[in-house]
């Protein structure tokens, strides 16, 4: 039998690692609002596997979205046609986010800071950018009202920067105390994806923490791969192998 | 696409084209197009997602601002017009005023309600409230809690496309209405563009109605979302999505394709 594209003897790529452990991070039944791309992925890979019960809700205003093949935007017909109900906007943003009604929001973002503020705005100065990236979109809200968040994205000196560009979204600010000052109600962030590993915040100084590797990565690597000085787990874990029905299932939602 | 006369004729100088839902959803590339090949200049353009309508819009320079919450290419990557435009002023400068979603969106309504702002809690320690004068802190009345207020907005046009009107100009669209019903209520004039015209409306469930005197101007303009969707009509074309990126890239490249596909075509 020739090896295709959903052949579970390929070894996972980083990036499949990394939406492979996001979607781990998802518990059954939970109600996760989700956005496009690698965040999307893996909610849909949860669902999926472990976690049928799963509740995607989309800022285009689906709620329960069962989607049986990955949607490409958010305003995928897709969404719509698999929803318990379709909502406006303005409805999605205020009865159902601000008001505390998500358990978990997960994004992903072009730069994070140590205490997991994102940047999805601007490379460069804001004024005369670099490279203009697409904007904030629902993260800033989502990551406020959403009773906890998780973050996935590449680690790289790049992405991990000691200073943002631009704060599209807050984390933790700049540090303890903030979330609560500047009003937002959700936990923030409780845990970082990434294609090499784990971070969560450590719960006095909110600072992010390498919690996990994933398989064969060391912490050189991560170390190397950060732009501020990385703190390390004293015990670290190591992420457990993806199993064949887990490259199955993504590999088959991807193709 | 006979509605476009209208804007000949009273030039808006505020588009908004919530042609799609919140996001992504009937693009209202025809009306657009008209635009475009009318030569339009100096528009505001507000989209929460501008995408390739807006893309080429700004290409051809008939926007000097650009009011919006996630300016991409989705499930693809950028929209590289838009970003020459912001990176390097071609082919002329474009003033951003950017929000989130929810601050956006609360700018329709509280323009659709009357009201000179909206209110959430959102925007408190990010960039964008450096950056977009629109956004203000605010103090609840009640308990003082520190909130973030919006200014209405009201587009001097809004233009949108749906799936059926019924022969007395009554509209309905079903499906993910986004920021749509909002939008329209919010300008001041507006044009509904429809996949079709129907003898009566059949109501169904979760869709928007907007009776005939609550809108200005209604058009026959089937498949006028492409290369977006119109649930229960056509669906996304999602090789558009993939060849706009190689079209959009190059100055040159899209300038032909504007020229072949826009310019030389009439509405």
């Amino acid at each position: 039998m020739s090896a295709g594209p959903t052949d579970t003897m390929i070894p996972p790529t980083p990036r499949e690692l990394m939406v492979i452990s996001a979607a781990r991070a998802l518990v059954d039944a939970q109600v996760c609002f989700v956005g496009i791309g690698a965040p999307s992925t893996a909610a849909n890979l949860a669902r999926a596997s472990h976690a049928p019960q799963l509740v995607l809700v989309y800022e285009s205003g689906c709620i329960g979205a069962k989607p049986t093949r990955l949607p490409l935007s958010i305003g995928d017909g897709e969404l719509s046609k698999t929803s318990d109900t379709v909502v406006s906007v303005a409805e999605i943003f205020t009865y159902w986010l601000q008001s505390g009604r998500i358990d978990v929001g997960f994004l992903g973002a072009a730069q994070i800071d140590r205490f997991a503020n994102l940047n999805t705005t601007v490379v460069g100065p804001y004024n005369r950018p670099t490279v203009r990236l697409p904007g904030a979109g629902g993260a800033p809200e989502i990551a406020a009202g959403c009773r906890s968040v998780i973050v996935t994205l590449p680690q790289n000196q790049r992405s991990f920067v000691r200073r943002l560009d631009f704060r599209t979204t807050v984390g933790f600010g700049d540090g303890p105390g903030d979330r609560r000052r500047l009003g937002y109600r959700g936990a923030g962030p409780q845990m970082v994806v990434t294609d090499l590993g784990v971070l969560r915040p450590d719960p006095e100084s909110n600072e992010l923490v390498m919690t996990d590797l994933h398989p064969d990565v060391t912490t050189e690597q991560v170390r190397a791969a950060t732009g501020w000085d990385l703190r390390i787990a004293e015990r670290m874990e190591r992420t457990r192998p993806p199993s064949a029905e887990e490259l199955g299932v993504l590999r088959r939602l991807e193709h | 696409m006979e509605a476009v006369g209208v804007i000949r004729a009273d030039p808006p100088e505020l588009v908004a084209s919530e042609l799609g839902t919140a996001p992504v959803v009937r693009r209202r590339l025809a009306a657009g197009q008209e635009i475009i090949r009318q030569g339009r200049r100096d528009l505001t353009l507000v989209r929460l997602t501008p995408d390739l309508i807006y893309d080429q819009m700004i290409g051809m320079g008939c926007a000097r601002r650009l009011i919006f919450s996630w300016g991409g290419n989705p499930g693809v990557g950028s929209l590289h017009r838009l970003r020459d435009a912001v990176e390097n002023d071609w082919p002329g400068p474009l003033d951003l005023e950017e929000h989130s979603h929810a601050g956006l969106t609360l700018r329709y309504v509280a323009g659709a309600s009357g009201l000179p702002f909206g209110v959430l809690r959102g925007y408190r320690g990010t960039g964008l409230e450096k950056v977009t004068a629109s956004v203000r802190p605010i103090f609840c009345p009640f308990t003082g809690e520190q909130l973030a207020a919006v200014s209405a907005l009201r587009p001097d046009v809004t233009v949108i496309h749906a799936q059926q009107a019924d022969r007395a100009g009554n509209v309905q669209l079903w499906g993910i209405s986004g920021v749509q019903k909002e939008a329209v209520l919010a300008a001041h004039r507006s044009l509904v563009t429809v996949e079709e015209i129907v003898d009566r409306l059949i109501p169904r469930p979760g869709s928007v109605v907007l009776p005939s005197w609550s809108i200005t101007l209604l058009a026959r303009a089937p498949k006028g979302a492409h290369p977006s969707y119109a649930e229960g009509y056509s669906d996304r074309d999602n090789n558009a999505y993939q060849a706009w990126d190689a079209v959009s890239r190059d100055r040159a490249t899209f300038l032909a394709w504007m020229t072949e596909h826009v310019l030389g075509r009439a509405g």
